[in-house]
């Protein structure tokens, strides 16, 4: 691919090289899609494991050839054209064409957008200074681990799953670690209470500082970096670094000027059960998408990423197997391990099984008396039996799955 | 190190792996896709489910963590050889393991 070169066409052309993009590429191939796959990315490297960027990468537990999505020959030898450090500015439906910012024009037979988010940057003075950092991709996480051997003070911005697992790989690398989070607990986007409490228990037990309920209102620096963080009630953080996990921008606006249609504030673009989008030829899949008729919302997970590029794979090959999504997303914090099966969006009621102080219990979410999420903390067993009670929504007293003695998987047998 | 892993359909493969890769990885990359390994290793999911066929005389494959038992315990098709293959990791001494996928729950 070059800019001199128009006559560049794949018959599936993909646009984005994260876990989606990646794994739409393979299972075209496995299908046995037979015509000519472009995967273009625009990060300078070969597709990785996104996830353990804020875990075993960022405690150098894993180095970045164990993240490798697929090792490098394995693109050429299934022939998939990989091309790194290229982005998608716009796309044009009816030519069926994708121009890049290099000025490249590629033409598509079928076009997958896989294009993930941007870390949403923070609206206050300073959110730009040198040192501000976010974690979503392999460079974001480099900058962080080339200073931590000079870095005292880091400043999170944000107490979801990004800011915390952050902060609990600071910490066991022995910085100072402030957590600061908008709304009165972390979590709040994802879990309820029980669970947000004893996240914040845990990490005030390893010594991170949370502070909830802050807001900020400027970085602050000199010439050179970051220096400090002032909050809204006038106090100011010092900081080496800060890291901001607020979330991501969906990056589709080239999807969204060329007519597909969006949800109604633009969170995700929307598709089917085959991953179609309102364009003709245009799927799209991964963080970036939102289902029809599902629950509203960008599922940002590598499991979803997984199931989505599967089934446009299998679409653009003829291959008609609608999604049925049970989401599922993990999260590591210290010896904690945090599995949750479902989405528990609309929850009226919430059960405890097992207690938080040994360290090891599950929150069951139901909506109108069944079954509909399960967060489960150093309890994998609960996550495992659990999953037939959320695939069936299944209808359980509270006080039946609040009993430990009773195993998920005998409950689920008779219901 | 070599391994030799039989797929559903019975075909048998060697694979040359590479050490401090785990076996889910390098049994992935050899081009063998039926492994879906969704979680990527993170002990989250067990589509990595393999039987182990041969271990070669006197090495012994590392005990299974609590985790990966109640993963494996999820499975259909649980058996007393059953491994989630992103839990072992390839090393020299290994050479000559055999393993098969298992079958897809």
């Amino acid at each position: 691919m070059s800019a001199t070169n128009a006559a560049t066409r794949y018959d599936a052309l993909i646009i984005g090289a994260g876990h989606a993009g990646a794994q739409a590429a393979i299972s075209l191939r496995q299908v046995g899609f037979a015509g000519t796959i472009g995967l273009i990315g625009d990060e300078p490297v070969a597709p990785y494991e996104r996830p353990a960027l804020s875990k075993e990468y960022l405690a150098g537990d894993k180095s970045f050839d164990q993240l490798l999505i697929r090792p490098d020959e394995f693109w050429t030898e299934n022939s998939v054209e990989l091309v790194s450090g290229e982005r998608a500015v716009g796309v044009d439906p009816s030519a069926k064409t994708v121009t890049f910012e290099s000025g490249a024009i590629v033409g598509y037979g079928s076009l997958v957008w896989a294009t993930g988010g941007v870390p949403r940057r923070i609206p206050v003075p300073g959110g730009d200074l040198e040192g501000v950092l976010a974690i979503r991709s392999k460079a974001d996480c480099d900058r962080l681990i080339e200073a931590l051997p000079s870095i005292r003070n880091v400043v999170v911005i944000g107490g979801g799953f990004i800011g915390l697992e952050s902060a609990a790989v600071l910490r066991a690398r022995g910085a100072t670690v402030t957590v600061v989070e908008a709304l009165d607990r972390v979590l709040a986007r994802v879990t309820a209470e029980p669970v947000s409490r004893f996240f914040e228990n845990e990490h005030r037990a390893h010594g991170v500082e949370l502070l909830l309920g802050v807001g900020i209102d400027s970085i602050e620096g000199d010439d050179a970096s970051v220096t400090g963080v002032r909050l809204s009630d006038g106090r100011v953080l010092p900081a080496d670094r800060v890291i901001v996990g607020i979330g991501i921008v969906p990056a589709i606006e080239p999807l969204i000027a060329a007519g597909a249609e969006v949800t109604p504030h633009a969170t995700g673009v929307l598709i089917d059960e085959l991953c179609r989008t309102s364009l003709a030829d245009v799927y799209c899949v991964g963080d970036c998408s939102v289902l029809r008729n599902g629950p509203g919302m960008r599922i940002e997970s590598r499991q979803n990423a997984h199931e989505l590029a599967t089934t446009a794979a299998k679409a653009i090959t003829g291959i008609t197997d609608p999604l049925v999504l049970v989401p599922w997303f993990w999260s590591h914090q210290y010896d904690l391990r945090l599995q949750t099966i479902g989405l528990n969006v609309g929850y009226d009621q919430t059960v405890l099984r097992g207690t938080p102080e040994e360290r090891s219990f599950s929150l069951i979410y139901l909506k109108e008396g069944e079954v509909i999420a399960l967060d489960c903390i150093n309890a994998t067993k609960d996550y495992v039996q659990g999953r037939r009670l959320v695939e069936r929504r299944a209808r359980v007293e509270p006080n039946v799955l609040a009993d430990t003695d009773t195993a998920l998987k005998d409950i689920a047998a008779a219901h | 190190m070599k391994f030799t892993v039989t797929t559903r359909e019975g075909e048998a493969r060697d694979v040359e792996a590479r050490d401090g890769l785990s076996l889910m990885q390098n049994i992935r990359n050899s081009g063998i896709e039926e492994l879906h390994a969704i979680c990527g290793g993170s002990l989250s999911c067990a589509t990595c489910h393999v039987y182990v066929e041969r271990v070669p005389a006197g090495v012994a494959l590392p005990e299974k963590s609590r985790d990966e038992r109640d993963l494996l315990e999820a499975s259909d098709f649980l058996e007393d050889n059953s491994r989630l293959s992103c839990q072992l990791t390839c090393r020299p001494e290994l050479d000559g393991l055999r393993v098969t996928i298992a079958p897809e729950d």
